[in-house]
């Protein structure tokens, strides 16, 4: 997509994005409803099945580009000094990757067995 | 780069006077950020609860003081009104409820049903 459709890139990426977190989050809570994982066992059993990882793999990935395109239009709305801008963004950027890359680490350290 | 335009930009919160739609959506940006704010504390409690039974209890025994089951409520609250409220976006999107009336309603029901929604979860849950 070219340079001046950024903005609609991110409108598009958006929406994709929050159709499929409000799907899982809606699995999240049948599987909660359901029982749940009420011990450590379950737990890390249930994250480790692949069809668990993969779909929580996704929205991580689909929950912080969520978050960037939000935070993103928000401090662009509210915050104008550039620098305090950009000073703002990075930090955001820089939670959101190692947030995520704690929990893409948990994920797989889960699947390794024993 | 866009060319600079000299059009009005108004955004000072504490002086427009938002009709419900207007608060509707001021609540999904409040509640997005204050989403946001969380998601370092949940990959903490993700990380920690798959790192052993140890810290599976620890993470139990976070989640179970009074302090942070007040946050989550309030996270919780925030979530269904992001949730509730982004539905409401995506079918304005395609053309669904998008006269003034409808538009009205749908923000009141978001507003109430994301409150509703909440405090019976709490009901159930705590």
């Amino acid at each position: 997509m070219s340079r001046q459709a950024s903005g609609l890139k991110a409108w598009v990426l958006q929406r994709i994005t929050a159709i499929y977190l409000g799907l899982y989050l809606i699995y999240l809570l049948i599987h909660a409803a359901t029982g749940g994982s009420s011990n450590y066992d379950a737990w890390r059993a249930w994250v480790a099945q692949p069809t668990v990882s993969i779909g929580l793999l996704l929205f991580v990935v689909a929950l912080l580009l969520h978050a960037w395109v939000g935070i993103r239009d928000v401090l662009i709305d509210y915050v104008h000094p550039l620098g305090i801008r950009v000073l703002l963004l990075s930090l955001f950027a820089t939670g959101f990757i190692a947030s995520g890359l704690w929990v893409v680490q948990a994920i797989f350290l889960a699947r390794i067995p024993g | 780069m866009t060319t600079r335009t000299n059009r009005p930009v108004y955004l000072n919160l504490f002086q427009i006077k938002l009709p419900i739609p207007g608060i509707a959506s001021i609540g999904h940006r409040i509640s997005g950020v204050v989403l946001i704010l969380a998601i370092p504390f949940a990959a903490y409690l993700f990380a920690e609860s798959l790192s052993g039974p140890s810290g599976f209890a620890q993470a139990v025994a976070v989640l179970n003081r009074g302090i942070i089951k007040l946050i989550i409520f309030l996270l919780v609250w925030g979530l269904l009104h992001h949730l509730f409220a982004g539905i409401r976006y995506l079918l304005l999107d395609i053309h669904v409820g998008i006269d003034k009336e409808s538009a009205r309603k749908s923000a009141w029901g978001v507003m109430i049903g994301a409150a509703l929604v909440a405090i019976a979860g709490a009901g159930v849950l705590l």
